[in-house]
């Protein structure tokens, strides 16, 4: 699709690690095939060790042994100019990295330097790929800071002087600050409380309507996802098992596994018993053979032990990996999403 | 009705800064509620970070003494002057951590862990028994020592690894475990997998939980009362169901908008509920003059 600003196609990325002669393979992303749209936000959901991580480190051109892409391309579409990220030159990357590609980490005490005042952080990542300095930087800053609701005092003030959510906000500004055309961001709001979690996610999507950026968004958190997603992909074991439009994925899923996490989520006036996910995530050194999920799997059958399912469109706009996604029921117990397929 | 768990009035004060300007800081104050001996519960403490809640624990654990009032369990004050008065309460009362994957050392096997606390707390000394008692506690948990013998904690899932933790605490057979934050570091797939396990643990073997979370929405699911705390006090309390369908204090509904439900998925529901962010600031404001008020349906609000 031409409207599409990344296009990832069959990417493969291993770790690939050799210690004393013995090779040892890690399949963490295999074989994953998607696009995602301008002005999206695309929300990636599973479970840890699933392979999230690192394929958003592919995404974010973050590639380092032992990771590296076996094959397949992921590549970014910056108002005509293509790059692709799996084989692109360091200063390729260096030319597309804050100015068009962003990242939001997660942990935004690890990520802020403890012992340079935050405006000097701001200096120190965006004040090259800006092209500004002086006090031009420092206005272009103070403005931005004020669109999330920080004052301009917190460029004077240290990492540890200011609050978690503050904090957060202030890495959302780094990611943010030269305006890029694609954002990654990692779980940016797991280790906040409730409050101030809204809060950050509110901003975060307003941002990215007023610059019209994409987004993707990762966490394990499926009512985050629910809140913030216009799509979202579920990975399971190094693979995209669903893909669909948020409301579909949550009142209609067509694979086990989403359907499970769609589930199992816990919600206030309901006390109906919550089924959990009996087992363990794969090793990704050595996956089941067929479908991934399938030893996990309520509704496996034979066929799911020896062969894996394609992802298939199974609607509108709705891939799904499961060779009985027309059984898959919404596990939704009691009243809440009665009468919302129709 | 005889008390498991009192706490009375209990606060904590800590002192910040240097010589100049030293501020007092009221991590906990006057919290009052107990626990009966004879009807397992599970009593949610929910706040958010700095509201108190990991202090209060510590203190229940005697691990904090408090500045004013008195936790008793059983009757006995939660102070220890030497160390086997504070294993026989650490027998009855054991705590479950946040985050399995450092509360394990990762050169040990997990069932040194075990081992360990069995050897502690039960007079068994042959081998026999205290795999007998190990593999009981692993069995109430759902696993076995079959399973776990011999295993690294790299080998075993962040579930599994935060189920040992339990099974660990479990040796005792302690009538009171305190879980500070038991899910907040598992995936959402293994989350359910524990808050069943506690529930289970009160209903199959009448273990009372003092559950520490600032996740409504699982309170809600296991609960039977709760206490909401704000900047150290209790705002209200109560039964758990009552309580989180209607709150009453503006800070309490202030944490419930701002839940993120799945029922309007698609729908980007994002507005922070600003105007009861201001209520909650202004009681917080006048919190020095109020005191808890009791409602018809048993819960207790801050007024």
């Amino acid at each position: 699709m031409a409207d599409n600003i990344l296009e990832v196609e069959a990417l493969k990325a291993y770790y690939q690690m050799s210690y004393f002669g013995v090779n040892r393979e890690v399949r963490a992303v295999d074989g994953i095939t998607m696009g995602i749209k301008r002005r999206e936000v695309y929300g990636i959901a599973g479970e840890s060790s699933s392979g999230k991580t690192s394929f958003i480190k592919v995404l974010a051109a973050a590639i380092r042994p032992p990771l590296r892409v076996i094959s397949g391309t992921a590549t970014y579409d910056f108002g005509g100019a293509k790059t692709d990220v799996t084989i692109a030159t360091p200063a390729e990357i260096d030319a597309i990295r804050w100015r068009h590609l962003s990242y939001i980490m997660q942990g935004s005490m690890s990520t802020l330097n403890p012992v340079r005042r935050i405006g000097r952080i701001f200096e120190d990542f965006a004040a090259r790929p800006l092209g500004l300095s002086g006090s031009a930087f420092r206005q272009r800053v103070v403005e931005h800071l004020g669109h999330l609701k920080l004052p301009p005092s917190v460029l004077n003030a240290y990492p540890h002087e200011l609050s978690g959510g503050m904090r957060q906000r202030v890495t959302i500004g780094l990611a943010t600050v030269c305006k890029p055309d694609f954002i990654i961001a990692d779980e940016p709001t797991t280790a906040l409380d409730v409050v101030v979690q809204k809060d950050v996610l509110s901003l975060i999507k307003n941002l990215q309507t007023e610059m019209g950026s994409s987004i993707v968004f990762v966490t394990h958190d499926m009512s985050v996802h629910a809140n913030i997603a216009d799509r979202i992909g579920i990975i399971y074991a190094g693979r995209l098992v669903e893909e669909a439009p948020t409301r579909t994925l949550f009142t209609a899923p067509k694979h086990p596994y989403s359907a499970h996490l769609v589930a199992s989520l816990p919600r206030i006036g309901d006390t109906t018993q919550r089924p959990a996910l009996e087992g363990r995530p794969p090793s990704l050194a050595a996956p089941p053979a067929g479908c991934r999920f399938h030893p996990r799997c309520p509704l496996a059958i034979d066929k799911c032990k020896t062969e894996a399912p394609p992802l298939v469109s199974v609607g509108t706009d709705h891939r799904s990996a499961c060779w009985r996604a027309n059984d898959v029921e919404p596990l939704v117990p009691g009243h809440h999403h009665a009468g919302v397929a129709a | 009705m005889s008390a498991l768990l009192e706490v009375a009035d209990v606060s904590k004060r800590f002192q910040m800064g240097g010589i100049l300007g030293r501020q007092e800081v009221r991590a906990v104050d006057q919290v009052s509620f107990g626990i009966a001996a004879d009807k397992p519960e599970i009593f949610t403490i929910i706040g958010e970070s700095g509201s108190g809640k990991t202090t209060l624990a510590r203190m229940i654990l005697g691990l904090e003494r408090p500045t004013e009032g008195n936790i008793l369990f059983r009757g006995q004050p939660v102070r220890h002057d030497n160390r086997a008065d504070r294993l026989k309460f650490m027998a009855n009362v054991q705590p479950v951590f946040q985050n399995p994957f450092e509360a394990f050392n990762p050169l040990k096997r997990v069932d040194r862990y075990l081992q360990s606390t069995a050897r502690r707390y039960l007079a068994a000394r042959d081998k026999a028994s205290i795999e007998a008692a190990m593999d009981g506690a692993l069995q109430k948990v759902g696993l076995s020592l079959a399973e776990i013998g011999g295993r690294f904690p790299h080998e075993l899932s962040g579930g599994q690894l935060q189920r040992v933790a339990i099974a660990r605490a479990l040796i005792p057979n302690p009538p009171l475990l305190i879980a500070d934050e038991p899910v907040s570091m598992v995936d959402a797939s293994l989350r359910m997998a524990i808050v069943n396990l506690l529930k289970a643990l009160r209903d199959d073997f009448g273990v009372s939980v003092i559950y520490i979370t600032h996740d409504l929405a699982t309170a809600y699911y296991i609960s039977d009362r709760l206490i909401i705390m704000q900047k150290g006090r209790v705002v209200e309390m109560g039964p758990a169901r009552a309580v989180l369908d209607a709150p009453e204090h503006p800070y309490s509904q202030l944490l419930k908008a701002s839940v993120l439900s799945a029922d309007d998925a698609g729908a980007g529901k994002l507005k922070p509920a600003n105007d009861l962010l201001q209520l909650s600031d202004e009681r917080l404001r006048q919190a020095e003059s109020s005191r808890l008020e009791e409602r018809t349906d048993g819960r207790r609000v801050r007024v």
